[in-house]
């Protein structure tokens, strides 16, 4: 794969649905997003909404068995979805780089961490044994890692959480991949290694010039690190735009009340705006009307629009709702 | 690594004193002495009564204690009181004819299991894994002794493939090929047998390993690294169900133990767990103290053995 355009991933119509009780039902339902080089797009949403199923749907991680995916996920006129395994087994490591959430499950309990960082090296690099050590040195110094050499000999428990992750980091980032999907990395973390660690990510992307899609349900995070932000609610993307417009001028009443029960945001208005319920599960998903008009009382019903389509405000500013015109929400703050 | 090993067998040590003192209650308890069998009409109660103060049978039961544990430490176990041999020399033997019967049935159950639990956990819920499971049943479910003897039925009598009885053929003399094929072919029925019906529990942790471990995180990291099926199933998966394997290998010691005595009947073969029955059908009370402080010893043997094996394979168990 040569590394070149700017445009990294191009995600259109992506619908991953999965099998419970022998019916398939979507959790990623007609995703469309775009991943550009030296960009962070940040996909938010709480708990059950969809961010993994995208996650796992790009870098195909999934049980075929039980997974449908549909759509396009193009990556270099490469389309991911369904791509032949030994050919995305090539991509994986190498063109796309991945961290997870929980970094002491997500490393090999029975194997010493650098050689699970070299493994990487090993499948994409004619590297021999002295050179993959190598690098893997220059890799732990990279991810600020502390005495590397002795690092290398270590197991995943001697670690401690915020190192571990370094490792995960090490490995995602091994092959100086393009695209870069971290899963919540920081969930997992102290808040002071999470800082750190937030850190480093845009310190990689910087330095690498990959795009990182950073999945995570941290608004606080959202705003250190992000350049673009996709709001998911329920399997859909319910407001798309950079991170500022997002933060000064967010249209979607979700995406409101996300900011507003973030603890940093100024008090009064809090209460009207606080988001009961939880996101339905697959299958109790309503199929018609706004999936999330349940959870917006202060709404009258007979406002909403049937299905919302998701549509473009202004340029690159993408609501899935039509009712933000008729509705005027710097005003009902201030009521409020 | 040594050290671990080092302070696990200092470790044993007051195990061992405590399973010596309970055998030594046990053997007190037990009727009948070294002199038990010369009574009859023409011996003379004085000098039966004689010999046991010469002995020391009347001495206090600490002194006793410590003289039978000295004993036991130059590998004197005492006189059988009804074979009237010294046991050390009544076990040996059997010992030996155990040891290689065991050491058979353990290669076997795990060359059988291991592919069987890894074909299971690797199909899970396809039809390889319901073959193995229904495999698994019939195993445990069948008590041993019956299908030793459908299996001595149909490969012993109806076939004629083995020899169905004893270690060795009597034509054979010791040290020559013949004896060693002879003893060899005589082991694989049994241990055949034997294996077959062990491997329930190595398949059962195997195939559940596997299961768990598939969907584990740290798999789904090394398949984001772009490593391939085979290698992330052989190298991550596979390692990783095998701990509770291993550790399994120094247990199975004292389940052949116990194994042994239904086989080793069932096939008139002269080992320990034979010698085990006998003896308590022919109310040998010395032989048997000194089996049940032998299969304590091996027991105790056996999960030393696990702790290391454990400590080797499991990096989160060494102790640095
Ligand atoms: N393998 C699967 N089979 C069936 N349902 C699944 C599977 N994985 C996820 N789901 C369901 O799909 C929905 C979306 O899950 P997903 O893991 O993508 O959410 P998420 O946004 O990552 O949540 P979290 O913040 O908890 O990680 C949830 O309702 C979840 O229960
Ligand atoms: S269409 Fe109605 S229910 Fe849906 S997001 Fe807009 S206001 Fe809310
Ligand atoms: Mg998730």
């Amino acid at each position: 794969m040569e590394k070149q355009s700017d445009l990294l991933l191009d995600i259109e119509h992506l619908h991953t649905a999965y099998r419970l009780h022998g019916k398939f039902y979507d959790a990623a339902d007609d995703i469309n997003l775009t991943l550009k080089r030296n960009e962070i797009l940040a996909v938010v949403g709480e708990s059950g909404c969809g961010k993994s199923t995208i996650a796992s749907s790009i870098i195909g991680l999934y049980d075929h068995k039980n997974t449908k995916v549909t759509g396009d996920i193009l990556y270099n006129e490469l389309n991911l979805v369904n791509l032949n395994e030994s050919l995305f087994n090539k991509i994986r490591g190498n063109n796309i780089g991945m961290i997870f959430q929980d970094p002491l499950a997500s490393l090999n309990p029975l194997m010493k961490v650098g050689d699970q960082v070299a493994e990487t090296l090993y499948y994409h690099t004619d590297m021999d044994e002295k050179a993959r050590h190598a690098r893997v040195i220059e890799l732990f110094n990279q991810v600020g890692m502390p005495r590397p050499e002795e690092m290398y000999e270590m197991y995943p428990h001697e670690l401690s959480g915020g190192l571990r992750q370094r490792v995960v980091i090490a490995i995602a980032i091994a092959c100086k991949p393009e695209i870069i999907i971290a899963d919540e990395p920081t969930t997992a973390l102290d808040v002071t290694i999470q800082a750190q660690i937030l850190d480093l990510l845009k310190e990689i992307q910087k330095e690498s010039h990959s795009g990182i899609v950073l999945i995570t349900h941290d608004l606080g995070v959202v705003a250190e690190t992000a350049d673009q932000v996709a709001v998911m609610y329920a399997g859909q993307i319910v407001e798309k735009a950079d991170v500022k417009t997002i933060f000064q001028n967010p249209l979607h009443p979700y995406t409101r009340s996300l900011l507003h029960s973030m603890p940093q945001t100024d008090d009064e208005s809090q209460d009207l705006h606080v988001i009961h319920g939880t996101v339905p599960s697959l299958v109790n998903m309503p199929r018609t009307g706004d999936r999330f008009a349940a959870r917006i009382p202060w709404i009258p019903a007979s406002a909403h629009e049937e299905n919302p389509k998701i549509h473009e405000v202004e340029p690159g500013h993408f609501v899935r709702c039509t009712c933000w015109q008729s509705f005027h929400f710097q005003d009902e703050e201030k009521k409020g | 690594m040594w050290k671990t090993v080092l302070r696990r067998i200092l470790i044993m040590i007051p195990q061992l004193l405590i399973l010596s003192l309970l055998v030594f209650i046990l053997a007190k308890m037990m009727p009948g002495d070294p002199f038990t069998g010369m009574i009859n009409p023409n011996s003379d109660p004085k000098e039966i009564a004689r010999l046991r103060q010469e002995y020391g049978l009347n001495d206090p039961v600490w002194v006793q204690y410590t003289r039978w544990l000295g004993n036991m430490f130059h590998g004197d176990l005492g006189q059988s009181y009804i074979q009237k041999v010294p046991v050390t020399s009544l076990i040996w033997d059997r010992a030996v004819n155990t040891f290689w019967l065991s050491l058979m049935t353990v290669v076997l159950t795990y060359l059988i299991a291991i592919p069987l639990g890894v074909t299971a956990g690797r199909h899970q819920d396809e039809w390889q894994d319901h073959g193995v499971q229904i495999f698994n049943y019939i195993t445990y479910a069948v008590p041993p002794f019956v299908f030793y003897i459908l299996g001595i039925w149909l490969f012993g009598f109806t076939l004629g493939w083995f020899p169905i009885s004893g270690s060795v053929s009597a034509d054979v003399n010791p040290g020559t090929f013949a004896y060693f094929w002879s003893r060899f072919y005589h082991l694989i029925l049994p241990s055949i047998l034997c294996s077959l019906i062990s491997t329930t529990a190595i398949v059962q942790y195997l195939r559940t390993g596997i299961v768990d471990n598939k969907v584990e995180d740290y798999v789904r990291t090394a398949r984001s690294k772009g490593v391939p099926e085979n290698v992330v199933f052989n190298k991550h998966i596979l390692r990783n169900s095998l701990l509770p394997i291993a550790a399994f290998l120094g247990n199975t010691i004292t389940g052949l133990l116990s194994g042994s005595m239904v086989i080793e009947s069932v096939f008139s073969y002269p080992g320990m767990g034979k010698l085990f029955l006998d003896s308590i059908g022919q109310r040998d009370y010395s032989t048997l103290t000194a089996l049940i402080l032998l299969f304590g010893v091996l027991t105790l043997i056996g999960n030393l053995l696990s702790d290391i094996i454990m400590s080797i394979v499991d990096p989160r168990i060494r102790i640095k």
